[in-house]
């Protein structure tokens, strides 16, 4: 019997590694030179940031909500550390923890009021983008030098996209799935009614993980800076949808506290490829966009095969 | 080892509650009740749906605070200041009838959310070892790995988690002294279940306390020491185990219960007749087709989780396409048995919920008629007893009976002609029971057909036909006369060790 249970789930684990290792086999089929340091790291560029984002999307699907402000929070942080942070890094670190604590009073305000999280987060969209637009009316600023000398590192062997795309999964995993603390966290998404009568607080697990998510859109917006070196208000508005897609893709779902970070960080990682892939197949931009949501429908489908034999086999 | 440390001498009151009351709104759940449980006892607690059992525990493990009365454990007054940390450092755990597990997590982490203890460096080393240790001293032979995720097990299993996870003791916690059973056996099955009560005695002799709340009047007359009665959110009898039958108990509930009604309803003819409706076999093989004719009431029998349930899922879906394992001529209803994920919409009225099955039939020129729906909500309401102020209600207003008879309502109030019942009685009172048990016949003798899953051998007298059911399979086919409890459990059993 356990033979039968385990498989669906090998499928479901196994199934954001497998779309990555096609794509990265068609693209290598297609442009063999991709295949060496320098063609991982031109493709893998804007990977790190899009996975960071994808994680701190994860916390807030681990509780059942939806963060649809995450994008444009991710833009506010790169106009942060391209304008204050370089300045008066005092002040842009405190602007930063600002923010992360808005995030928790959010968390805190959804649960108290008992409000949509769609509705809040899509609201402080668009307030996360007009105090963008106000510290950085058109594009520019310019990082700080030290923050683009560690995300451009150069490391042997292995680009350091993949390098420290793989030490946050690991990270998160542990923290989130291997945790006592995670362990309260997840239980929440899974059974809130269950983990209150335990005598936990929901209060402070949904706090804590719209916190973990301001901190990732932190860490995701200084990240994307550093590559780009300059913002603009609107530099990662994309960022909201990609982060949801990267975590369903991954094997999360939307309700239920069911989520994998390796799996959220490798869809990230998918997702970032397929933009090269169309680039490869010279699509031309105006049929990109369309293209990479038809690739999306194509994972999201397999995702769906995997969900019904996993029904079929309980 | 749940046994609790340092007991103190048997028969001092542990927990004692006076006059105590709550409202929710303009419900009054509980109007004054007075109750006190001993340590070393087993105290039963019966009473038909919404007198007041589950708001009365919600009150002794702290989720709710009443509005009066006095509430004092081990002569410590705690009324309006217990939380459930309190609660628990005192000792107070409780089973719910509703399961409170995460289903994203495993039973190991499961065990991690109810013990605060199980952390730091090898907790999941420690966690496993604490389920799987007190899993294997209440139910021997259970066969479940503490790694596995609780979404893949099936409803008996999951309830066994639960209890184990109650019972369970950390190493440094407050020793475990009263345990709230609310309806434990409803998803097991019997020889499970007898474990189970087998526990609670064994808990029992060693200082500890359970009230046990169960609409299964035996279980409650061979296992506890005392009975309480509750009507209408007051105790209203207490007595001694041994000063009840099985008669007295349910006269004190408030419902005169014929035991003969079912069998001076028995159709005449002891041969089939009519139509086959609906017939399939089980996907796994097996040589017994099931068929269920115009008119009949068929039982699916067996131990939970061996396959009947698929098969009324099967038959659902032959009824709106073709399957290769079942047929069905007819329109179809399903009565779910676990309300909360496949039965209520939970974010509708009553009246929505009952309604929605027909929906169609209450249109005009494609739009929804209101004065129609709602005449058919009342009508139902009447027939069926749904205990309301107002069918505009939430359908979350109700007390879980109360819930489960809307659910019935949905499926008679139908245009349905086969309608499939899974399990629908778990937790539900003996009278609410009564009364559905004659709906179901009435309407069977008006033509209709019925395919029950239950696990209540009790059910099964109502019956026409039942086919028993074996790890996917049927095995057995009973026709009215030749049904015999022995032989039911024969069946479910047979071929394995026992």
């Amino acid at each position: 019997m356990t033979g039968a249970l385990a498989n669906p789930r090998l499928l479901r684990a196994l199934l954001p590694p497998v779309s990555l290792i096609l794509l990265l086999a068609v693209i290598f089929t297609i442009q063999p030179r991709a295949m060496s340091y320098l063609g991982l790291n031109l493709m893998l560029n804007l990977a790190l940031p899009i996975a960071l984002a994808t994680i701190a999307q994860l916390c807030v699907i681990a509780v059942n909500d939806l963060d649809l402000s995450i994008g444009a929070f991710v833009s506010l942080v790169a106009c942060i550390g391209a304008t204050i942070l370089p300045e008066n890094p005092a002040l842009g670190l405190a602007a930063l923890a600002g923010c992360i604590a808005v995030y928790a009073a959010l968390g805190a305000l959804i649960h108290w009021r008992n409000l949509p999280a769609i509705v809040v987060t899509l609201g402080m969209s668009f307030v996360w983008l007009g105090a963008a637009v106000l510290l950085l009316p058109s594009p520019g600023g310019s990082a700080p030098a030290w923050l683009s000398a560690v995300v451009k590192l150069r490391t042997p062997a292995i680009p350091f996209a993949i390098l420290a795309s793989a030490l946050l999964a690991l990270l998160v995993h542990l923290f989130l799935m291997r945790s006592s603390l995670g362990v309260v966290l997840r239980g929440a998404g899974g059974n809130p009614q269950a983990v209150r009568r335990a005598g936990w607080s929901l209060l402070k697990t949904k706090m804590a993980m719209y916190a973990l998510c301001g901190f990732f859109g932190c860490l995701s917006g200084l990240c994307l800076v550093g590559l780009t070196t300059s913002a603009d208000a609107n530099i990662a508005l994309r960022y909201t949808l990609l982060s949801i897609a990267g975590v369903i893709l991954g094997g999360g779902e939307f309700t239920g506290g069911r989520v994998s970070p390796i799996g959220a960080v490798i869809g990230a990682l998918t997702l970032t490829l397929a933009g090269s892939l169309l680039t490869f197949l010279r699509i031309s931009p105006d049929w990109q966009i369309g293209a990479q949501g038809a690739i999306l429908i194509l994972v999201l489908a397999l995702r769906a095969l995997v969900n019904r034999t996993e029904r079929r086999a309980a | 080892m749940p046994h609790p440390t340092a007991a103190p001498p048997p028969g001092t009151p542990f927990v004692a509650l006076a006059a105590v009351a709550k409202s929710f709104g303009a419900v009054r759940a509980l109007r004054g009740v007075d109750l006190d449980v001993r340590s070393g006892e087993c105290l039963g607690l019966a009473g038909h749906n919404g007198a007041g059992k589950s708001t009365l525990m919600q009150v002794l493990v702290g989720n709710v605070s009443p509005d009066e009365g006095r509430f004092t454990v081990q002569g410590e007054d705690v009324a309006g200041r217990l939380t459930v940390a309190r609660a628990r450092q005192a000792g107070i755990a409780c089973v719910f009838q509703e399961l409170s597990l995460c289903p994203n997590l495993s039973v190991l982490e499961n065990a991690r959310i109810r013990h605060a203890s199980l952390k730091g460096f090898g907790w999941r080393g420690r966690a496993a070892r604490l389920i799987t240790r007190t899993l294997d001293e209440i139910f021997p032979g259970h066969g479940i790995a503490p790694q596995a995720l609780v979404s893949d097990l099936p409803l008996g299993q999951r309830q066994m988690v639960e209890i184990a996870s109650v019972f369970a003791q950390g190493d440094h916690e407050a020793p475990l002294r009263l345990v709230i059973l609310d309806e434990p056996t409803s998803s097991l099955d019997n020889s499970v279940a007898a474990q189970l009560l087998a526990h609670v005695r064994r808990f029992v002799s060693a200082g500890g306390s359970v009230i046990l709340i169960s609409h299964i009047l035996g279980e409650i007359l061979s296992t506890c020491d005392r009975i309480a009665v509750m009507s209408d959110g007051r105790v209203v009898d207490l007595r001694e185990a041994g000063a009840f039958t099985r008669a007295s108990l349910v006269e004190a509930m408030g419902h005169v219960v014929s035991h003969e009604a079912g069998e001076t309803l028995v159709s005449a003819e002891a041969g089939r007749r009519g139509a086959v409706v609906a017939s399939a076999t089980t996907p796994k093989g097996g040589s017994i087709r099931l068929e269920a004719r115009r008119g009949e009431i068929v039982g699916l029998a067996g131990l939970a989780g061996h396959g009947q349930t698929s098969l009324l899922v099967l038959l659902h879906n032959a009824a709106q396409g073709r399957s290769r394992y079942a047929a069905v001529t007819g329109r179809v209803a399903f009565v779910a048995g676990d309300r909360q994920t496949d039965g209520v919409f939970p974010l509708w009225s009553i009246g929505g919920n009952v309604t929605v099955r027909s929906l169609s039939r209450l249109g005009r020129f494609g739009l929804v008629d209101p004065a129609r729906e709602k005449r058919l909500a009342e009508e139902w309401r009447t027939r069926i007893k749904i205990r309301t102020p107002d069918m505009d209600d939430n359908i979350l207003t109700l007390s879980g009976g109360n819930q489960q008879k809307a659910l019935f309502a949905r499926a008679l109030g139908s245009d349905a002609e086969v309608i499939l019942m899974d399990d629908p009685m778990r937790g539900v009172d003996i009278g609410t029971k009564q009364e559905v048990y004659a709906l179901v016949r009435a309407e069977a003798d008006k033509g209709r057909t019925f395919i029950w899953y239950t696990t209540e051998f009790d059910e099964l007298k109502s019956c026409d036909h039942t086919y028993v059911f074996r790890s996917g399979r049927i095995v057995a086919e009973l026709g009215r006369h030749e049904l015999t409890e022995a032989r039911v459990l024969q069946s479910s059993f047979e071929g394995e060790a026992a």
